[in-house]
This record gives C-alpha cells, sequence and structure tokens, in this order.
C-alpha cells in the first residue's frame, strides 16, 4: 500500500540526495518524490510516496538527517493529493471528437494538437488521472509525462480548537 | 579575536577552539594550506603511513579518552581511504571529525587530479557531513560539526575543504549560535515511561539488563552498575560493552550472542523481561529475531529513536540519553522501593548459577601442545592488571578476547564491532595509546588483521607511542577457516597465511619495535614480561599459536539462540546451515 509523506527539510545543497540516499541505502522503495520551496525561504517540502509496511521506520530515518524539519505522515485518502500529467494520445481526424468528449468529462486541458495526435494536461487528484489515463489507453498513448505527487494535510481545526472539517476541495 | 587570516587558519584556531590536542593524518596537494599552519599550533600531528590508520588512530583515541578524534586527509585517495574508518565510527557510535581537502571549487566536477566526489562518498558512512565553499563558514562549520559528533547518538563527521577556500582570506568570527533546527536529541526519557518501566522490573521474575555500547559512550558505567543492584538485575554485556559493568561484579553474566557465554546467551532467551540499555539487538547478539527471547517483555532505552522497534517492538519505549534515564530509573525506583528491598529473584539467581557452573567458559592449555590463544588472553591479563587498555582487531582473536579478558572498567575495551574492520587494531592502539600515555596499552591481534595495517607500527616508533602488539600467528584467516571447517566440508579456499612469512620479529624490527616470539606455552608469560618490561618502545609479540582451534560458545548464524553449540560435536546437523544460508 502507497503511503504520503510530507517531508519539510532545510533549504540546503544537497538535502535532495540525503533523503535519496538514505532510502536507498535502507532499501526503502521511492513510488514517487516531488521536491519545492514553501513559503519559508530556509525550508523546502519534498512529498514522497512510499511503497512498504516499514512506514514506521522510514519516519525515523528521516527524522535522523539532520536537515529534516519535520516529517507528517498523511493518511490515505484523507489528505489533499495532486499529481499534474501530460497525456499525448493517437487520434487520427475520424476519432477526434470521441476523444475531445471524453476530455471534457474530466477537464482535461488541450495543450497541442498534431497531425495525428493530441496532446491534453490534466491535473487532479491521482486517481482521476489513472482515471483518464485507462480512457485514452485504446486509443495508443503515444507519450506520457507526470509530476510527483504533492499532498497536503487538510484544515480539520475549527475555531474553538475542536476538530471539525469546515470545507472540502 | 576579529582578525585577518587564511581558511586554514581558521581551520587550526576553530580545531584549537575545541580542544583537539592531538590530530592523526596524512597531508597532500589539496590539504597543503592547511598543514602550514599547523607548525605553529600547539595541537600535535601524528603522520599516520596510510590514512586508514589515521582514521582508525581517531577512533582508537576516541575510544579510549571519550573526546572526539581527529582524523585529516587530502582530496581524493586520501578522502577515500577514510571511509572504512568513518563507517566503522558510524556503525560503532564513535565520536570523530574527519578533515579532507578538496581540488579548488572551480575545478570540482572536473575531473581534476586527485579529485573525488568526497561528500557523496562519504554521505552515507557519516552522521552529516559538509562542503565548505566559503572560508567566512568555517567557524561555523567546524563547531556544528564537533557538536554533532558528540551529542545526541555519536557518530563521524566529515568537512570538505576546497583548497582555493583554505587558502582564502577571511576574518575570524565568534561562530554564531548553533542553528539546527531539525537537530534535537531528546536526552530525558519521558517520566511516564520510566514508571511503566520501572512496573515491569518490579513484576518480572527473570529479567535481563542487556547492555549495549551506549552506555559507555554515555559514560554511565557506574549509574548502569547502581541500577543493576538496587533493582537485583543479571547484567549481560555485549560485544560493544564489555567493561560497562566489571566482569567481577556477582550481578555479570558476560557476553551474549554469536560466540556469547552459555549462561548470558541464555539468560536472554529465558528472560521474561529484557531491559535493552543503549543497546541495538544486532544481528550477532539475536541470532534468528523471531526466535530471540520469546517470552520476554521488553523496555528499549535508546538516544536514537530509530533503534526503538527496528528490530523488536518494545514494550516500554524510552528515548534518551542512557545516563540521564538510568538516574531517572534510580530515583523512581528509589521511590518506589520506599526503603524496601527488590524482589530476590532466588529461582531465577539459582538457575543463571547453575548455568555457570554446567557450561562455564574454559578452556584447555596443554603444556605441551600447541599455545592457545584463550591462554595467553588469560596471561596478558593476569600480568598487565585490569587498568589495560586492550584493542582487537576482528576474528578469532577478538571474540577469545572478549570472552576470556576481565574487563573492570569501561573504555578499556576498544574494537570494531559493527563494521568488522580487520587491520582494526594496530592503529586503533596507537591512537588509544597517544590519547592515553599513562595507560598500558595492548593489541590483541591475529595475524591476518596485523598484515593488513601493520605499517602503523612505523607511526608508534617514529612518533615514541610505546603500543604493545600480541600477533595471535595461527597461520590463517582462523575465522573464514572455522566456517568452512563447520559449514563447507573443510575445503579450505583461500585461508591460509603460513606461519613463517612474514618474519613477525624481524618485521617488528625493521619498523623500529621490540619484536619477541614465543613458540611454547612455558615461554607465553616471559614474553609477555619481557614486553611490559619495553617501556619507550612499541613491542610486538608473536605467539604461535594451534592452527586448528575455533571459538565456542557458538550460535550458527541465522540459527535461534536456544541452540548454543559449546563443542563442534554438538553441531545437530553435520553439515550445519547452507552456504546459501544468511551470513
Amino acid at each position: 500500500m502507497n503511503h504520503v509523506i510530507s517531508v519539510q527539510v532545510e533549504n540546503k545543497p544537497g538535502v535532495l540526495a540525503r533523503v535519496a540516499s538514505m532510502f536507498a541505502g535502507r532499501g526503502f522503495n521511492i513510488h514517487s518524490l516531488a521536491v519545492g520551496p514553501t513559503a519559508d525561504p530556509t525550508l523546502s517540502r519534498m512529498t514522497v510516496v512510499v511503497d512498504g509496511p516499514e512506514m514506521e521506520q522510514i519516519i525515523k530515518q528521516l527524522y535522523k538527517l539532520v536537515h529534516t524539519v519535520k516529517v507528517t505522515e498523511l493518511p490515505a485518502g484523507q489528505g489533499l493529493e495532486r499529481e499534474i500529467m501530460m497525456l499525448r494520445v493517437n487520434a487520427e481526424a475520424s476519432r477526434r471528437g470521441e476523444i475531445m468528449e471524453s476530455a471534457a468529462i474530466f477537464k482535461a486541458k488541450t495543450v497541442d494538437v498534431g497531425v495525428s495526435t493530441l496532446t491534453f494536461e490534466l491535473s487532479g487528484d491521482p486517481d482521476a488521472l489513472a482515471d483518464f489515463l485507462e480512457l485514452m489507453r485504446p486509443y495508443g498513448i503515444v507519450d506520457l509525462v507526470k509530476s510527483g505527487r504533492i499532498a497536503m494535510a487538510r484544515d480539520t481545526k475549527s475555531k474553538d480548537g475542536n476538530k471539525a472539517r469546515l470545507r472540502s476541495a | 579575536m576579529s582578525q585577518t587570516m587564511t581558511g586554514a587558519q581558521a581551520l587550526i584556531y576553530a580545531l584549537e577552539r575545541q580542544g583537539v590536542d592531538i590530530m592523526f593524518g596524512v597531508p597532500g596537494g589539496a590539504i597543503l594550506p592547511a598543514y602550514d599552519p599547523i607548525l605553529d599550533s600547539k595541537i600535535r600531528h601524528v603522520l599516520a603511513r596510510h590514512e586508514q590508520g589515521a582514521g582508525h588512530m581517531a577512533s582508537g583515541y576516541a575510544h579510549a579518552t571519550g573526546r572526539v578524534g581527529v582524523m585529516v586527509a587530502t582530496s581524493g585517495p586520501g578522502a577515500t581511504n577514510l571511509i572504512t574508518p568513518l563507517q566503522d565510527c558510524y556503525m560503532d557510535s564513535i565520536p570523530v571529525v574527519a578533515i579532507t581537502g578538496q581540488v579548488a571549487t572551480h575545478a570540482i566536477g572536473n575531473d581534476a587530479f586527485q579529485e573525488a566526489h568526497t561528500w557523496g562518498i562519504s554521505m552515507p558512512a557519516t552522521k552529516h557531513n559538509y562542503l565548505v565553499t566559503d572560508a567566512n563558514d568555517i567557524p561555523e562549520v567546524i563547531n556544528e560539526a564537533f557538536h554533532l559528533a558528540a551529542t545526541g547518538r555519536p557518530g563521524p563527521i566529515l568537512v570538505d575543504l576546497p583548497k582555493d577556500v583554505l587558502a582564502a582570506t577571511m576574518t575570524w568570527h565568534e561562530p554564531e549560535e548553533i542553528k539546527l533546527p531539525g537537530y534535537k536529541p531528546s536526552v530525558r526519557g519521558h517520566p511516564k515511561q520510566v514508571k511503566a518501566a520501572i512496573e515491569l522490573i518490579q513484576e518480572s521474575a527473570r529479567p535481563v539488563l542487556y547492555t549495549g555500547g551506549g552506555v559507555i559512550r554515555a559514560e554511565a558505567s557506574a549509574e548502569l552498575t547502581r541500577f543493576a543492584e538496587m533493582a537485583n538485575l543479571p547484567v549481560v554485556t555485549t560485544l560493544m560493552a564489555r567493561g560497562a559493568i566489571a566482569d567481577s561484579h556477582p550481578l555479570t553474566l558476560g557476553m551474549s550472542g554469536m560466540h556469547g557465554c552459555y549462561t548470558a546467551t541464555t539468560a536472554i532467551q529465558q528472560s521474561d523481561l529484557l531491559i535493552a540499555m543503549a543497546a541495538r539487538f544486532d544481528d550477532r547478539v539475536t541470532g534468528d529475531v523471531a526466535a530471540f527471547a520469546p517470552h520476554a517483555r521488553v523496555i528499549h532505552v535508546d538516544v536514537d529513536p530509530a533503534e526503538i522497534g527496528k528490530v523488536r517492538n518494545p514494550d516500554v519505549p524510552i528515548v534518551g540519553d542512557a545516563k540521564v534515564v538510568l538516574e531517572q530509573l534510580l530515583e523512581e525506583l528509589e521511590k518506589k522501593l520506599a526503603g524496601g528491598a527488590a524482589p530476590e529473584r532466588a529461582e531465577w539467581f539459582d538457575q543463571l548459577a547453575r548455568w555457570q557452573r554446567d557450561y562455564p567458559l574454559a578452556f584447555d592449555q596443554d603444556p605441551h601442545g600447541p599455545i592457545q590463544q584463550q591462554y595467553v588472553i588469560s596471561e596478558i591479563n593476569r600480568i598487565s592488571g585490569k587498568d589495560t587498555i586492550v584493542v582487537a582487531g576482528v576474528g578469532q582473536h577478538q571474540m577469545w578476547a572478549a570472552q576470556f579478558w576481565g574487563f573492570e572498567k569501561p573504555n578499556t575495551w576498544i574494537n570494531s564491532g559493527g563494521l568488522g574492520t580487520m587491520g582494526y587494531a594496530v592503529p586503533a592502539a596507537v591512537g588509544a595509546q597517544a590519547g592515553m600515555p599513562e595507560e598500558t596499552v595492548w593489541a590483541i591481534d591475529g595475524d591476518g588483521c596485523f598484515q593488513m595495517t601493520m605499517q602503523e607500527l612505523i607511526t608508534a616508533s617514529v612518533e615514541g607511542i610505546p603500543v604493545k602488539i600480541a600477533v595471535m600467528n595461527n597461520g590463517a584467516l582462523g575465522m573464514v577457516k572455522q566456517w568452512q571447517k563447520l559449514f563447507y566440508h573443510e575445503r579450505f579456499s583461500a585461508v591460509d597465511l603460513t606461519d613463517h612469512t612474514p618474519n613477525y620479529v624481524k618485521l617488528a624490527e625493521a619498523m623500529g619495535c621490540v619484536g619477541i616470539r614465543a613458540e611454547k606455552p612455558e615461554e607465553v608469560a616471559p614474553a609477555i614480561e619481557k614486553a611490559m618490561a619495553t617501556k619507550d618502545q612499541p613491542v610486538v609479540v608473536e605467539f604461535v599459536c594451534d592452527p586448528e582451534a575455533m571459538v565456542f560458545p557458538m550460535v550458527v548464524a541465522g540459527g535461534s539462540n536456544d541452540n548454543v553449540i559449546m563443542r563442534p560435536e554438538d553441531l545437530p546437523d553435520p553439515r550445519g546451515p547452507q552456504p546459501e544460508d544468511e551470513i
């Protein structure tokens, strides 16, 4: 089962190499990894999707890295998870209409039109991306690029401190 | 002090301010700038004959003194030669700082002469490492490096310094306060868990205090001994914890594990409560984890949270420094006992005493037969006394030293436990002796190990570091031979060293040492006495030992600790586990 962990690290040279090396050295599998800056320029955030049952060890080993500031495991299905994908499919003139129709249902943006291909951009929940991919597969996928997953916990705190979901996206 | 200086001067000044009194190294091109200010420094530099030797010297120094050891090397091959000692220190939690030269910043990545990606290569072998690109960062980096090496779970830190950074001009400034938002080791155990631990200990009928090397690193021997006494707990010491409690103490059971003594290993197996004190459930201790201490509840104290639950899930986890947690446990126990005594556990102690009587550690020295290594070790122990610092290599001699030396205090046993680095003994002994010039330092070494790093005896004699080296010459890579004997149908492959080449006495003399040879049992004690009488020179004593001797007790690799084999005839299957089994 996949787990999503959000890792706040000091924004220092080589910190990605340290995290990647630790995963490799300890035999943990990375499914996907996305890195980017945070609102605080001294910190970066990594969102790591990992396979395997050793979550506690992974989190502890991440904490052991001197530049790791905070590690949060986002419970499966409860966080806000996003991926972006660009997908190029075979689209002969005769099938363009039905392909565009399917893309519209998924709110995929058409970003490139070739002589015999269409290229879509779709961002959103990883499951939706997977569904769209399955839908497109029969037409013949020419190329596919996916970002790593990024994720954030939902804000479940209410004003008086009680846990309450205010709004979900 | 706010003074203009070079990066190299700032480096040496920063090291002086850390209290460094000695460093072990080998110079070279990229580190050249740092070697100039050494001439004006009060820090003693010991010129090793190989960077690996310098690294193990720093490790031996740190082991013996408890202070941070410092190793220095140049870029490229100098730095890569430090990787083995760094990994060795990482596995055994030894505080060291490595200073390496690097090619100039503009040349990095160009495959320059003597360039290696030291930062990348050393990353998984260090607790943390640095590549300094601005001389102005040197005060902070050195400060952080020593802080990281010595605090929390101690370990090796590497600082890579490009030549132009060392040569650059900077203005010295007081290092800023250490800002490491992600590094806050827990020192005090959680009071609730400490309470829960005492509850379990009081209820236990068959407890064992399973002590690891962390107790020695935390300088917690006195607290450990008091706690064992107050709570009435038998104590097992791992290979790294030998000396954490005196072997002569009535509560001590000795070493457990693959070559541990029967009582210690079996006590853990039969225990109902295991108090793991700064120990990490190493595979050499546990054997088959699923069969390890099957009836025991576990209290696990460790300063490194990642060790807790890594191998065995504890009932009571306590993250904290061993010394502080032991003080907390003592305080809580005192409250709980309220003047009364701890449970007597007479049945358990009777059982332990029966095992000790029935399955003692023993050896047989035939006065007319070949010399047994256990006999040599016992004799060195008897003649040199309890304050001797003992340093071992890796293999049979190491296990026999751990078994048969009576350790009476901490920091007197120095060996490569986790990494199992052959060749550790000679350089580590030199480092230990350099740090503790008043003490007697004996290396117990194998002939295989000795041939890996013996050139550091040149360092010892030139620098006036009078170590004593016992070379157990059994003409073979003994431990490998033992495995081939037991598990590979006595098909001996690449283990024969011969007992006559090199000539160890001549070799010792050529390196500026006194060389002595003992070939018969009656020559053992006189040889040791002669070595003890030599105060101003390193001594090598070659003991020509039984080439067929094997280390027992033994638990076969990956086997259950319920099956402690006392003699080769007791192996359950004449073939033992198959070669493809886990090693």
